[in-house]
């Protein structure tokens, strides 16, 4: 017989894997994919494309070129970067600021502080940002679903609701005014509207998120609580004034909240690691989404409020313990 | 109603192979090596020499203290060496060899097959009869049951908890002792009872096995008191403080025993043990061995006599498979891998499980993604992915304000971790540190 081998226990080990945790992430993310296609067709397929692959590569790049180490790229990780940037910009944007925006997110938010597991910003949402500070004109023009479908650069853009909304407040029009210029909550619901080419679809992201409850990828925490804190917030604005408030649902239904509730603030480097900690962390991305979008400069707020909070993910770790067993003492 | 701990927990295939394979004898072995210290406390000392004669149920070595533990013969035979002989651990330990001849018993042992339900000692003579047979937590943990046993002046015991969870993938003795040994195992544990003098008793079962539970529950009229809890199958529902929480809601607060809560944790093989002690003298020297394996032709449950060789189980089990890359001494998640399959059965051994070489090797590593799979397995309310950063940085106060010493070891962490990090290992590493620094404070 062979020489046994020895190790410490456990001797099993589940089959979880990073590879299997990206996969299901991929899959879930696939029906948003799916309805992109539908509404905006060549420009959805077109930035989807250059995302993954400019993200893929760029991974590839820095770790055979820069690190001189072990490329990781088959752990899946970079390929849902590629597909959440994508999802998080017009899809008529340029191919090249895609690149760009690629490089930014991979080099600059994800590489240079160690790879996966160690960089403290949302690596998509930072290549977003710089994006929308960097090309404000191509960042905030919206194809319209179904009419742009067979046009890229040239899509028919028009407003998000948001910017509609933004738009009407500061000329001092009331909601009952604006109603016209709004597409319906279902409309909204079924992704009706302008906005980028991932988070328009609120049905397909929540088919997205029951996939990843089911198969356990992540917890209900993160999201439940940024839609909680969002519907109780804009609730109170709401129910104090109609006519200069919009309604919770209006909210949650437009612009990121549903794609960065369900698939940004969920990223596990950059959440926090248990329950309590995850509540604090849905709680203030909620109310900073909240605060931007009614009191802020920007139409929209959810890519800000992550990062800020992403930001504070290490001190809510190191200060929000789990609950140990056998605390209290009887 | 199924009862379970709250907090963290893993489900690992149960793959109870031998869960059908009714408890039969192994045959004797020509030679067996019992260890003196086949339990947690000080060794025993030796009372024979070499050249010997001894008879099966001989008292060869005498405990050495308060937590130690007598220990028996298994066989009859001569003693043929006090030389130390490789333990599961891999050191080299005194142990009494002894040559098989015949399977002569002492006299004093009642060897018929008669269920004796009258129990006519007094709790402290049970007590001591426990002690003087050498019975120590057959579960796993070898602690000596005699101590368990002595409430320490202060505290008292409510409720006695009989584990017959046998939460670990693969072994199955304890559920074919709940099965074909459930009189005794009553009676066992109504002697517990008037050990401790409590007048209720629970045995948690997880429900993976429904006909133990069924079984046990149809014998509960007989033995009033006890009472059959069926519990979720959820690992590590058999670990003390969990099975406690399990079944009464209350935790063992950090750094504290059973008996704080008023609780006392002892194992259906142990149970079973205590009847044969108590009601037909017969000391510890033989147990119900596991060994299993998926590639294993004859995966069976054995009485064993302790100090047989791990390879003669094997053996009688069908022989080592051909791609054999790793023998496990317990269970998948907390067991030992030996190095050397010659290592004596002990007191603690619950089972041997055979795995092929393509599953006895771990995956390739990765990074730390934070996917907190590790909070939420562990059972402790541990932050895992935190300890092993610790532990690999050596910051030993950090790791003892952040609890590690609650850890108990059970490897959920490890065992659900998608980069496959050593989590367990260094947590290992860190505890060892860590107990150092709080025993040199003590002193």
């Amino acid at each position: 017989m062979n020489k046994l081998i020895v190790s410490p226990s456990p001797h099993i080990h589940s089959d979880e894997s990073t590879r299997r945790l990206m996969f299901n992430v991929v899959l879930a993310l696939l029906p948003t994919l799916v309805v992109s296609i539908y509404y905006f067709g060549v420009g959805a397929i077109m930035v989807t494309m250059v995302s993954v692959a400019s993200c893929v590569l760029f991974e590839y790049l820095i770790q055979k070129f820069i690190i001189k180490g072990k490329t990781t790229i088959s752990d899946g990780s970079a390929i849902v970067t590629g597909i959440l940037l994508a999802f998080n910009v017009p899809s008529n944007l340029p191919w090249y600021i895609v690149v760009i925006g690629s490089l930014v997110a991979i080099g600059v938010a994800k590489m240079s502080f160690g790879g996966l597991g160690n960089n403290p910003f949302n690596p998509a949402l930072v290549g977003r940002v710089f994006m929308l500070i960097s090309f404000p004109v191509q960042m905030t023009s919206w194809p319209l679903p179904i009419e742009s479908r067979l046009k890229y650069i040239d899509a028919i853009t028009g407003p998000t609701p948001l910017a509609i909304l933004k738009e009407g407040l500061k000329n001092g029009e009331n909601i009952s005014q604006l109603t016209d210029k709004l597409p319906s909550h279902m409309q909204m619901f079924m992704g009706l509207m302008g906005g980028s080419l991932g988070e328009i679809a609120a049905f397909a992201l929540l088919i997205g998120f029951a996939w990843l409850l089911f198969t356990k990828t992540i917890t209900w925490h993160i999201p439940v609580s940024i839609f909680t804190t969002i519907t109780v917030f804009t609730g109170i604005l709401w129910l104090i004034n109609p006519e200069k408030n919009a309604d919770p649902l209006f909210h949650l239904l437009t612009g990121g909240v549903m794609l960065g509730a369900i698939f940004m603030a969920t990223d596990y480097v950059t959440s926090p690691m248990h329950p309590l900690g995850m509540w604090i962390f849905g709680i203030g991305i909620g109310l900073l989404t909240v605060i931007i979008r009614v009191w802020g400069a920007y139409p929209e707020g959810v890519s800000f409020a992550i990062l800020i909070m992403n930001a504070f993910v290490p001190l809510i770790n190191r200060y929000v313990k789990p609950k140990r067993f056998g605390e209290e003492v009887k | 109603m199924l009862k379970t701990f709250p907090k963290g927990g893993v489900h690992p295939p149960e793959n109870k192979i031998s869960a059908n394979k009714p408890i039969e004898a192994l045959p004797l072995p020509s030679k067996v090596s019992i260890l003196v210290s086949q339990h947690i406390g000080a060794p025993a000392t030796i009372l024979v020499a070499k050249g010997d004669k001894v008879k099966v149920g001989q008292l060869i070595a005498q405990s050495s203290g308060f937590v130690s533990a007598n220990i028996h013969s298994s066989v009859s035979g001569t003693v043929e060496s006090l030389d130390a002989v490789m333990d599961s651990s891999g050191y080299k330990r005194t142990a009494i060899t002894i040559t098989v001849e015949g399977d002569e018993w002492e006299e004093s042992i009642d060897r018929s097959k008669d269920l004796n339900k009258t129990i006519s000692l007094s709790a402290e003579e049970i007590i001591k009869k426990i002690s003087a047979s050498g019975i120590v937590g057959l579960g796993g943990a070898t602690f000596p049951s005699h101590v368990k046993l002595s409430i320490p002046a202060g505290k008292k015991a409510e409720v006695l908890i009989i584990n017959g969870v046998e939460c670990e993938p693969y072994l199955t003795s304890d559920h074919r002792l709940m099965l074909e040994k459930g009189h005794e195992l009553m009676v066992g544990i109504q002697i517990l009872m008037r050990a401790l003098n409590v007048d209720k008793a629970f045995i948690g079962i997880e429900n993976n096995k429904p006909d133990a539970i069924a079984h046990l529950q149809s014998l509960e009229t007989e033995y009033p008191g006890i009472k059959v809890q069926a519990l979720k199958v959820k690992y590590p529902q058999g670990g003390e403080k969990q099975l406690i929480k399990s079944i009464t809601n209350r935790e063992v607060p950090s750094g504290g025993l059973p008996i704080d809560i008023g609780a006392v944790v002892h194992n259906v093989g142990t149970a079973f043990a205590v009847y044969e002690a108590v009601q037909k003298n017969k000391p510890l020297f033989e147990r119900v061995v596991t060994v299993t394996g998926k590639e294993l032709a004859k995966p069976s449950n054995f009485v064993v006599r302790i100090g047989t060789p791990i390879s003669s189980l094997i053996d009688a089990a069908g022989g080592f498979p051909e791609d054999t890359g790793k023998v496990v001494n317990g269970g998948p998640m907390m067991g030992k891998a030996l190095s050397d399959t010659n290592v004596p059965v002990t007191k603690g051994t619950s089972g041997v499980i055979v795995f092929k070489e393509t599953d006895s090797k771990r995956k390739a590593e990765g990074a730390c993604i934070r996917c907190a799979k590790c909070v939420s397995a562990c059972p402790m309310g541990l932050e895992p992915f935190l300890l092993i950063k610790l532990s690999q940085r050596m910051m030993y106060d950090r790791l003892e304000t952040e609890r590690i010493m609650d850890c108990m070891e059970c490897g959920s962490c490890s065992f659900g971790c998608p980069a496959n990090l050593p989590l367990l290992d260094y947590i290992r590493l860190g505890k060892g540190e860590v107990g150092k620094i709080i025993r040199a404070r003590k002193n």
